[in-house]
C-alpha cells in the first residue's frame, strides 16, 4: 500500500516538476508547482511525518503559492517570450553541470540510506513530539526564525512600496 | 519502498530545481524553481529524519519552510520592484551590475 | 666667570630669537642695537672669563662645564665605559684666544655691517645670521668635546652658506655665469665633502677612544698602545675636514666665490674665523698630530702648497675681494704649514694677527666699495687716497702688516712660522713660505697702489659720488689698524729681546698645546740665535723686495703691467684661469658626476617607472580579461555557483 502510494507519487512529483520549469505560461508554472507541493506533503504523510505534512499544505500551498499567483496576477504576466539563448555556454554547460551535481549529490545521499526504514517510534511526527521539541531543545533558534520573519516582512514592504 | 528510492526522488526534484534556475528568464518561474529546490531538500530530511527515528529533521524543515516563506516575501518584492522599473520580470533585463 | 662661558655661545643666540622673531618689525637701529649688543656681552664675559684663566697657574688653565646630557649612550665598542656625551663647555688657551678673536673682531665687524649694510633689503635677516655664525663659532672653539665642536662646525658652515647667498638674487661671475646663491651652494658642497671626511674621522676616534672628548682623546693619545697608521689616518680624515672648512687644496675653489657674500661677511666669516676653524681644530688636536708623523707631513705640505699656489693665483685677480679671497687662502696655508711642522703656537699667533689685518683689509675693501656704490673691480679704481683717507691709511697698515715689515702684527707671526719650518728642519716649507711671503707682498701692494694711488680709471660721475664712509664703518678700521700694529707685541721672540721674555703669547700657549709645539726659545738655543736673527732680516727683505717690485710695476711705470702680461703670455693665462683649476673639477668631478646622475635618471625613467608601469598595465590586462566572467546576467553567476557547489560536493565525497 506504502509502495504504491510513493511510486503514484513520486511519478507526480518529477512530472510536475518537469512542468514547471518547461512550461511557457507561469500560471502553468504555478499550478504544476502546487501539485508538486502536494505531492511532497503526500511524501511526508507515508513517512509518517503526518504534522509537517499539515504544515507543508498550509505553508506552501495555502501561503506561498496563493502569494506566487497574486503577484503573477498583479503583474498581468503573459507567456514568458520566446527565450533569447542564454549563450551555449549556458545552455550546454548548465545541464551537464546539473547531471554531474545530482549524480554526486545522489551518491552522497545514497551512501547514507538504510537498507529499509525502521518500525515507527510511537508517537512519532505529531504535533506534540515536534511541539515538546521545538520548544525546549529549539527553542532559541524558534525565536531567532521569528525575528528573520519580521525583518522578511519589513523588508518586502519596504522593497515593494511604491514610494515611503 | 526503500529510503534509497526517496532520496533518489528528492535527488531528481533538486535537479529540476537547478535546470529550472539554470535556464529559465523569467524571475518568477525562477522563484518557483528554487522552491522545487528547498523542497526536494526537505524531503532528504524527512527520509533521513524516519529512518533514523528521530524528531530533527522534521524540526529542521519546520525552520526551511519559515526560509521559503521569508524568502518568497522578500523575492517577490524584488520581482514586483523590479518590474516597476523596468516592465518585464526578465532577468536578463537587469545586467547593468558589469564591465 | 668661568662657571658662566657657556653663556659666552648662548647669548648671541637671544640676538638670533630677537632679530629673528620681530626683526621685521623693530627699527633698523634697534636690530642693529640688540646684533652688536649682545656679542659685545659676550666679549665681554670671554674677557672676564679669560682673565680669570690667566690668573690660574699655568698648569691649571683648564675649565670644564656642562650643560647637560645630550646623549647617554651605552657602552661603545670595546669600551668598558659607558659613552656619555654632555653639551660640554671647555676654556683653555687656546679657546681663550679664539674667543677673544671671534668676540672682539666680530663686535667691531657688526659695528662696521649697521653702517655697510644700511641700505640694503634684509637687514634684520642678515643680523639674524650674524649673530648666529658667532654663537656656533663660539660653540665650535669652546666646544669641550669633537661632537659639540661639530655642531659648531656644521653651525658656521650653515651661516656660511646663508650669508654667502644673503643676496641670492643676484648674478655674481660673468665668468663662469655664476649667481650668489649658486656661489653659497658651492661653498656648501664643497664643505660636505670635507664634514664627510671630519665626520669618519671623529666617529673613529670615537670607536678607537671610547670618548669624544678632547682632553680624554689627548691622554689616550699620550697613553701609547695605538697604532701609527690609525692615528695618521683619522689626523688626515680630520685634516680633509679641515681643508674643506678652511680652504685648502683640494678644496679652496669655494672661498674666492664666497666673496659674493656681503663684505662683513667676507671679513668674518671667509678672513677672521670660520676658515680658521680648520686650523683651531688641528692645534686642538696637536696631541693627535704629534703622535702622527705623517698626518704632519701632509699638514705641511698642502699648507705650504697652498699658500704658494693661491698667493700667485692673487696676482692676477682684478676683483678687488678675489684678490683677498686668495689671500686668505694663502695664508691660511701658512698657518697650516706651520701646524703641519709642529709651530702650533705661531700657527695661532698667525691666525690671530692675520684675523686683524685681513679682517681690516676686507672691512678697508668694502669701505671702498661702498663709497663706489658697489665697484669691485679694481681695474676703474685708482687715486682714492684722497676721496677715502681714512680707508686709505688704515688699508696701508693692514697691507704692510700681511706683508711682514716690522715692527706690525704680521711680521712677528710670520717670522715665527717661517722660524719653525727653519728649526724643525722642514727647509723646503721654510723656501715655499719665504717665497710665499714675497709674493703676498707683491700682490698685496699691486691692489694698494692700483686702489689708492695713480689716476681714477673709472668713469667721472663715480668719482664724483666717491665718498668716505660713515663713522660706524670707519672707526671699525681705525681699531683694526690700532690691532694689526700693535697685535704681534704679545709674542715678540725671545731672540729680540735678550734676556727679557716679552714672548707672552708663547707662554700662554705652550702649556696648552702638544709635542714639540714650542719652536721658540728652546729650538733657538740650539740652533744659534743669529740665524734667527738672519733669516729674520732675510725675510724682511723679501717682503720689502715684494713691495718694491710691485711699486715698480705698477707705480713708477704704468701700463709697464700689461707689457708684462703680454711678455709672459701663458703664464699669465694660466694664472688669470686659476690654473684652470674649476674646469678642471668641472671636467673630472662634475661633469662625470652629471653623467652618472643622468644615467641614474635613465634608470629610474625606465626600469624602475617602467616596473611600476608594467605592474600597472598588467593589472589593467588582468581586469580586461577577468571582467568578462562580470556579465551581469544572474543566470551566469548562479551556473557559476552550481559549478563551485559541484567542486565542493566532489571534494567532500573524495574525503
Amino acid at each position: 500500500m506504502e509502495a504504491i502510494a510513493f511510486y503514484v507519487l513520486a511519478v507526480l512529483a518529477v512530472a510536475s516538476a518537469i512542468v514547471v520549469i518547461v512550461h511557457r505560461n507561469p500560471v502553468m508554472s504555478a499550478l504544476a508547482l502546487a501539485v508538486n507541493l502536494v505531492t511532497i506533503a503526500g511524501f511526508y504523510l507515508v513517512l509518517r511525518a503526518q504534522f509537517v505534512a499539515l504544515l507543508q499544505v498550509i505553508v506552501y500551498a495555502g501561503a506561498i503559492l496563493v502569494l506566487i499567483v497574486f503577484v503573477i496576477m498583479l503583474l498581468n504576466l503573459r507567456e514568458e517570450l520566446k527565450a533569447r539563448s542564454p549563450g551555449t555556454f549556458q545552455k550546454w554547460l548548465g545541464p551537464i553541470l546539473a547531471l554531474v551535481f545530482a549524480v554526486v549529490l545522489g551518491r552522497a545521499m545514497l551512501a547514507h540510506a538504510a537498507p529499509s526504514f525502521p518500525a515507527p517510534v510511537p508517537g512519532f511526527g505529531t504535533a506534540a513530539a515536534l511541539g515538546i521539541d521545538l520548544f525546549s531543545r529549539f527553542y532559541y533558534p524558534f525565536e531567532v526564525v521569528s525575528l528573520l520573519l519580521v525583518v522578511a516582512m519589513v523588508g518586502a514592504v519596504l522593497l515593494a512600496k511604491r514610494r515611503l | 519502498m526503500e529510503p534509497r528510492l526517496v532520496l533518489a526522488v528528492s535527488a531528481v526534484l533538486f535537479t529540476l530545481g537547478v535546470l529550472g534556475v539554470l535556464l529559465r528568464r523569467g524571475a518568477i518561474t525562477i522563484l518557483m524553481s528554487v522552491e522545487l529546490m528547498l523542497n526536494a531538500a526537505n524531503l532528504a530530511f524527512i527520509a533521513f529524519s524516519r529512518q533514523a527515528g528521530t524528531a530533527e529533521g522534521q524540526i529542521y524543515v519546520f525552520f526551511v519552510m519559515t526560509l521559503a516563506a521569508a524568502e518568497a516575501a522578500v523575492g517577490l518584492a524584488i520581482v514586483i520592484a523590479l518590474f516597476r522599473l523596468k516592465g518585464t520580470t526578465d532577468v536578463d533585463e537587469v545586467s547593468l551590475l558589469k564591465w | 666667570m668661568l662657571k658662566l662661558i657657556a653663556l659666552i655661545p648662548l647669548l648671541p643666540l637671544l640676538g638670533v630669537a630677537v632679530n629673528g622673531l620681530w626683526g621685521a618689525r623693530i627699527s633698523r637701529r634697534a636690530v642693529g642695537l640688540v646684533a652688536c649688543g649682545v656679542v659685545l656681552a659676550s666679549l665681554l664675559l670671554s674677557a672676564g672669563a679669560v682673565w680669570e684663566l690667566a690668573n690660574l697657574p699655568p698648569g691649571e688653565r683648564h675649565t670644564e662645564v656642562s650643560i647637560g646630557t645630550w646623549l647617554p649612550l651605552g657602552e661603545a665598542a670595546g669600551v668598558s665605559r659607558p659613552l656619555r656625551i654632555d653639551w660640554g663647555f671647555a676654556l683653555d688657551p687656546i679657546s681663550a684666544v679664539m674667543i677673544l678673536v671671534v668676540c672682539g673682531v666680530g663686535f667691531l665687524i657688526h659695528v662696521y655691517a649697521t653702517g655697510y649694510m644700511a641700505h640694503e633689503e634684509g637687514f634684520a635677516r642678515f643680523f639674524t645670521y650674524m649673530n648666529l655664525f658667532v654663537s656656533m663659532m663660539l660653540t665650535l672653539v669652546l666646544g669641550s668635546n669633537l661632537l659639540v665642536m661639530f655642531v659648531g662646525w656644521e653651525g658656521v658652515g650653515l651661516c656660511s652658506y646663508l650669508l654667502i647667498g644673503f643676496f641670492y638674487d643676484r648674478p655674481f661671475d660673468e665668468r663662469t655665469g655664476m649667481s650668489c646663491a649658486d656661489a653659497g651652494r658651492k661653498a656648501f658642497l664643497t664643505n660636505r665633502i670635507g664634514d664627510f671626511a671630519f665626520l669618519i674621522g671623529v666617529l673613529y676616534l670615537a670607536t678607537t677612544f671610547g670618548t669624544f672628548g678632547f682632553r680624554e682623546i689627548a691622554e689616550a693619545v699620550a697613553h701609547g698602545g695605538h697604532g701609527g697608521a690609525l692615528l695618521a689616518g683619522v689626523g688626515i680624515l680630520l685634516f680633509i675636514g679641515a681643508c674643506g672648512k678652511s680652504a685648502q687644496i683640494p678644496l679652496y675653489v669655494w672661498l674666492p666665490d664666497a666673496m659674493a657674500g656681503p663684505t662683513p661677511v667676507s671679513a668674518l666669516i671667509h678672513a677672521a674665523t670660520m676658515v680658521t676653524a680648520g686650523v683651531y681644530m688641528v692645534t686642538r688636536m696637536s696631541a693627535l698630530y704629534a703622535a702622527a708623523p705623517a698626518a704632519m707631513a701632509v699638514v705641511a705640505a698642502v699648507g705650504a702648497m697652498t699658500a704658494i699656489f693661491a698667493a700667485t693665483m692673487g696676482v692676477t685677480a682684478t676683483d678687488i675681494k678675489k684678490v683677498l679671497a686668495y689671500s686668505t687662502v694663502s695664508q691660511l696655508g701658512y698657518m697650516f704649514a706651520a701646524a703641519g711642522v709642529g709651530a702650533y703656537v705661531a700657527a695661532m699667533f698667525h691666525l690671530m694677527t692675520h684675523a686683524f689685518f685681513k679682517a681690516l683689509l676686507f672691512l678697508a675693501a668694502g669701505s671702498v666699495i661702498h663709497g663706489l656704490a658697489g665697484e669691485q673691480d679694481i681695474r676703474r679704481m685708482g687715486g682714492l687716497r684722497e676721496k677715502m683717507p681714512a680707508t686709505f691709511r688704515t688699508f696701508v697698515v693692514a697691507a704692510l702688516a700681511i706683508a711682514g715689515i716690522v715692527p706690525l702684527a704680521g711680521f712677528f707671526s710670520k717670522d715665527e712660522i717661517l722660524w719653525g719650518a727653519w728649526a724643525s728642519g722642514n727647509r723646503g716649507v721654510w723656501l715655499v713660505l719665504a717665497t710665499t711671503a714675497g709674493v703676498t707682498a707683491f700682490y698685496m701692494w699691486r691692489l694698494a697702489f692700483l686702489v689708492f694711488y695713480g689716476k681714477f680709471r673709472g668713469d667721472g660721475h663715480a668719482w664724483e659720488h666717491a665718498h668716505e664712509s660713515p663713522r660706524s664703518m670707519t672707526v671699525p678700521l681705525i681699531v683694526l689698524a690700532a690691532l694689526s700694529v700693535v697685535g704681534g707685541w704679545i709674542g715678540i721672540p725671545k731672540v729680540l729681546t735678550g734676556s727679557v721674555d716679552l714672548n707672552f703669547f708663547h707662554r700662554w700657549l705652550a702649556p696648552a698645546v702638544a709635542g714639540p709645539g714650542a719652536h721658540g726659545a728652546g729650538e733657538a738655543a740650539a740652533h744659534g740665535a743669529g740665524t734667527e736673527v738672519g733669516l729674520m732680516a732675510l725675510s724682511l727683505a723679501i717682503a720689502l723686495a715684494g713691495i718694491g717690485l710691485a711699486f715698480l710695476v705698477y707705480r713708477r711705470k704704468e701700463g709697464s703691467a700689461d707689457r708684462l702680461a703680454v711678455a709672459f703670455g701663458p703664464a699669465y693665462r694660466t694664472l688669470r684661469n686659476l690654473y684652470w683649476v674649476d674646469e678642471l673639477y668641472d671636467a673630472a668631478v662634475i661633469r662625470p658626476f652629471y653623467a652618472l646622475s643622468r644615467g641614474f635618471a635613465a634608470f629610474d625613467r625606465i626600469v624602475v617607472d617602467g616596473l611600476v608601469n608594467a605592474a600597472g598595465v598588467g593589472a589593467d590586462i588582468t581586469g580586461q580579461v577577468v571582467k568578462l566572467f562580470q556579465t551581469g546576467y544572474v543566470r551566469n553567476y548562479a551556473l557559476v555557483f552550481l559549478a563551485g557547489a559541484v567542486a565542493v560536493l566532489l571534494y567532500l565525497a573524495s574525503l
